[in-house]
């Protein structure tokens, strides 16, 4: 099973956003901020990272440069999950190498069509109505 | 909405457009139908059932309108549009290389995500395009959809299901939360106005269709009709993209599928271009 970091200071968030990503078929590993996040990656290289950009410590946008230098650091698709919902934003975010951009409020068909788009899961089957 | 309310509905919209709702779509009525329990002042579904056993045809029609507005978003299904990149539209700067123009023709263009796709697309490689025209039309039934076609202004739940981020920041301005897609991509695409079930040859001829998830709604002699009158309006060798639920095969054979793609077919018989110079079309029929 692929693993999601999921990191967030909102344990709520953290809570809605794993329900739908094992609901997705992702293994679950939380984080609260940049550095316990980048501890994770230590541990072991996860395939996808869901990230806040506001955060206590190091916040997601530090926790991104730091991911893409460490040794195969480049592997996991990183789709960021933030209230900043400014183009500013989402352009300084693709351009230091995140895969894709969430803005926050986000459901369950955001995540599964983002995660679809960076090639983590497969499309849906195409619905009718 | 009461079980028996739920039957009513699903037996009516079937036999007034086709549309088929499994057993557990409630949440799709109530949601759909929540802007004409605004207008017609009642207060649930239930109540507007009422008022349709009543005999009110006028509100019919508007429910059954309101149930078989398709749903949109960009990119939907993404096949469709890799298709469109990868195998129709190399095709068709093959065969149009000579002429340099292409005409594509969004059938059901509702709110304007499935032509701005068209037209993002066409805008990504425009590399390959470097003097050609490119026409792209989308119509809808509905007048009001067209406007917010025209308009080409999405809130930030439109832009997020299925607009990849890169496109997002590279063609749309943000104006607090809402994203408006950029003038040149806009100017891509015509509207119209247009009912399918009714003569569409004043439009001309196209190299593309795509006609999604409208078809299901028709019964079987008016699928079939209008297949014909489809293929009547594309050129040889052109495309058809249907919904991956639609299918031509059982109906005509005004079209055959385009082999291992799915909701992708061409026009069967040769037929020769409404719109070739008349010299060319001496010539091949003097062959």
């Amino acid at each position: 099973m692929r693993t999601c970091l999921v990191v967030d200071d909102s344990s709520v968030i953290r809570k809605i956003a794993r329900r739908i990503l094992e609901g997705l078929d992702f293994q679950i590993i939380e984080a609260e901020d940049g550095l316990q996040a980048l501890e994770a990656c230590k541990r072991a290289m996860p395939e996808a990272v869901l990230l806040d950009w506001n955060m206590p410590v190091m916040d997601g946008y530090e926790f991104l440069g730091n991911l893409r230098r460490m040794p195969g650091g480049d592997m996991p698709k990183v789709v960021f999950c933030t209230t900043e919902n400014g183009i500013d934003h989402i352009s300084r975010a693709l351009h230091a190498g995140a895969n894709e951009y969430i803005m926050k409020p986000f459901d369950k068909e955001i995540v599964a069509t983002k995660f679809q788009e960076v090639g983590l899961i497969a499309p849906a089957e195409p619905s009718l109505v | 909405m009461t079980p028996q309310d739920y039957e009513y509905l699903r037996r009516l919209l079937k036999d007034h457009s086709g549309l088929d709702l499994s057993a557990d779509k409630q949440y799709l009525i109530e949601s759909r139908l929540l802007p004409l329990l605004r207008e017609f002042d009642v207060p649930g579904i239930s109540e507007l059932v009422r008022k349709m056993k009543a005999g009110s045809p006028s509100l019919i029609a508007q429910v059954v309108e309101a149930m078989t507005t398709n749903e949109t978003f960009f990119f939907r299904d993404k096949v469709p549009f890799d298709n469109f990149r990868d195998v129709i539209m190399p095709e068709v700067l093959k065969a149009r290389g000579a002429r340099k123009s292409i005409r594509i023709w969004c059938a059901a263009g509702s709110t304007g995500q499935e032509p701005y796709s068209l037209a993002l697309c066409l805008k990504e490689m425009s590399a390959s395009l470097a003097g050609w025209r490119v026409e792209i039309i989308a119509t809808d039934l509905s007048r009001e959809v067209l406007e917010k076609s025209k308009a080409g202004i999405y809130n930030q739940f439109e832009v997020q299901r299925g607009l990849p981020s890169q496109l997002l920041v590279k063609y749309f301005k943000q104006t607090g939360e809402l994203w408006q897609i950029s003038p040149d991509i806009r100017a891509m695409v015509q509207h119209r106005q247009l009912n399918l079930l009714h003569d569409f040859s004043q439009l001309g001829v196209f190299d593309v269709i795509f006609c999604r998830n409208v078809l299901i709604y028709f019964d079987q002699d008016t699928k079939i009709n209008t297949f014909g009158r489809l293929a009547d309006a594309m050129e040889s060798g052109g495309f058809l993209v249907l919904g991956a639920a639609e299918t031509v095969v059982g109906l005509t054979n005004a079209f055959k599928p385009f082999p291992n793609k799915r909701g992708l077919y061409q026009p069967s018989a040769v037929r020769v271009s409404a719109e070739l110079p008349r010299e060319k079309f001496t010539a091949m029929a003097g062959r």
